[in-house]
């Protein structure tokens, strides 16, 4: 699955949490959760949630903490697809 | 310091025979009942399978909750408080606050005796099957005691005291009573002032093992809630939601708000488990107490009384209340004030019970009518010593009155009583 894929299906779990529509229109690595799609903190891990069974992978607690962006949710998902298919 | 009169502007209601104030009230006024036969209830086993349940389709429960929040919204009580909630803010005439800044002068008291028992089950099956990763966000929300009141708040911007009041069966007419004294007292203009209950077989289950509902009706369930008849066997567990504002006097004037009466005293106490009092009965001196100390409150006279609203559940209880009413009240045999109880069509809705059963009794003074007692065709003949039984409406009476009592009790020993008056414009 590459970056943009990703991204595709990251942006479409995303959409239930926020009221940013323009903010996620214009998604990019560079999107933050809270600051620029206002995203409620406690809904971050009801995303990580949604993430695990979307890509069908398990996201540890230090990764958890990282996904606070973009950038670094994309990694992760990344990352944990790479160690299932090793 | 002078001391605000406190008026009521504004009702919702989420009832099992009505979820709007105008349905609510054309089914008071026609005896409507709201029980039904609960599938769910026989399947489990239970000795009633009889409840009343508010009708809300999704549509409607959409008008109130966003998408993101009905995803994992488990909890009945929440969803049927926060429509009685917003549905008397709105009939007050008043906006949910704007984005920046809550309303510093308006909150709430809105009780309940649990939260979120589904969402609970649900969250403690999980962790049982080792799936604590898995609860997500929502649990907490909707199973603390304060969801409702917090979930009402955080949709109407509300910045003065917000806060879950319980007391069993007497929780509805507390949060009345709080709020009341809340304005009174000049520490808010404005109080949401109601109570909720959860549907559903694990919130009624410890009723129906108390053996305590009846078991009788399970086949007729119209007939099944019959307070202070012969033949009332047990109450019919309950569900659902009322809501009311209250508001100072000077605050409803100036912005010309509706008024539909207002709320002059009343008392909360509790038997204390003593003397015949124990968890599940009440303290007869304490009960008695109780009305008396409202009407002093009120700064009225015992004789002022014209309608009571009572408890009154359809259980061997209901001659002990009459009696109660009838030692607090002085009255004889044949000066009884009329008397009904809103259970005969809902049920016992309890935590919901006491603001529920406030909602009708507003809509009969500020209407001018006293609603049917249900299935109180055979009158209990305990009662029929104690008080004349044209007291006792069985069809609606079309009739002005001034002064309304209304009492609550609960599990725990707990007594309250409410003392409610006509307005007139002045």
């Amino acid at each position: 699955m590459n970056k943009n894929d990703i991204l595709a299906g990251l942006k479409e779990i995303i959409t239930p949490y926020t009221e940013e529509k323009t903010a996620l229109e214009h998604i990019t690595e560079d999107t933050d959760f809270i600051t620029d799609l206002k995203i409620n903190s406690a809904n971050l891990v009801d995303i990580v949630l949604d993430i695990e069974e979307k890509f069908d992978i398990a996201i540890d607690n230090d990764s958890m903490a990282k996904m606070l962006n973009v950038k670094a949710t994309l990694e992760i998902i990344a990352q944990k697809q790479a160690e299932n298919a090793g | 310091m002078s001391e605000n009169r406190v008026v009521v502007t504004g009702l919702g209601i989420c009832a099992p025979n009505g979820t709007t104030v105008e349905a609510f009230t054309d089914a008071i006024k026609s005896g409507l009942s709201g029980i039904a036969h609960q599938p769910e209830l026989e399947r489990l086993g239970f000795s009633c399978q009889v409840a009343g349940k508010p009708t809300l389709d999704e549509e409607r429960i959409d008008q109130y909750f966003s998408a993101l929040e009905m995803r994992s919204m488990d909890s009945s009580g929440i969803v049927y408080g926060v429509i009685a909630g917003l549905d008397a803010w709105r009939d007050a005439g008043l906006l949910p606050a704007g984005a920046d800044e809550p309303d510093w002068e308006s909150g709430t008291f809105f009780g309940t005796g649990t939260s979120g028992i589904n969402k609970f089950r649900w969250a403690i099956n999980k962790i049982d099957e080792l799936g604590i990763r898995k609860l997500g966000s929502s649990v907490v929300a909707q199973t603390m005691a304060s969801g409702v009141s917090a979930f009402i708040s955080g949709k109407l911007g509300l910045g003065n005291r917000v806060s879950t009041n319980s007391s069993a069966c007497a929780t509805g007419a507390e949060s009345i009573l709080l709020a009341y004294e809340h304005i009174k007292s000049g520490k808010a203009k404005r109080m949401l002032a109601g109570s909720t209950s959860d549907s559903g077989p694990y919130i009624w289950g410890g009723f129906d093992a108390m053996k305590v509902c009846t078991f009788k009706h399970n086949d007729t369930p119209h007939t099944a809630s019959r307070p202070m008849s012969a033949t009332a066997s047990g109450f019919v567990p309950g569900s659902g939601a009322g809501a009311l504002v209250l508001e100072s006097l000077d605050s409803a004037l100036s912005r010309k708000a509706k008024i539909y009466a207002e709320i002059i005293g009343g008392s909360l106490n509790s038997g204390g488990q003593r003397g015949e009092g124990t968890m599940t009965a009440p303290n007869p001196l304490a009960v008695q107490r109780c009305i008396i100390a409202a009407l002093e409150n009120a700064g009225i006279k015992a004789e002022d009384v014209e309608v009571i609203n009572g408890h009154l559940t359809a259980t061997s209880k209901d001659a002990l209340e009459i009696e109660n009413w009838k030692i607090a009240l002085n009255r004889s045999k044949e000066n009884f004030p009329y008397i009904n109880s809103l259970k005969g069509m809902i049920g016992h809705c309890i935590s919901a019970s006491g603001s529920i059963e406030c909602v009708a009794s507003v809509l009969q003074l500020h209407e001018g009518f006293i609603f049917p007692n249900v299935n109180c065709n055979d009158l209990n003949p305990e009662i029929a010593l104690l008080i004349d039984e044209q007291k006792i409406p069985r069809k609606t009476i079309k009739k002005n009155f001034d002064i309304l009592a209304k009492a609550s009790f609960g599990f725990g020993d707990v007594n309250a009583c409410l003392i409610l008056k006509k307005y007139h414009n002045e």
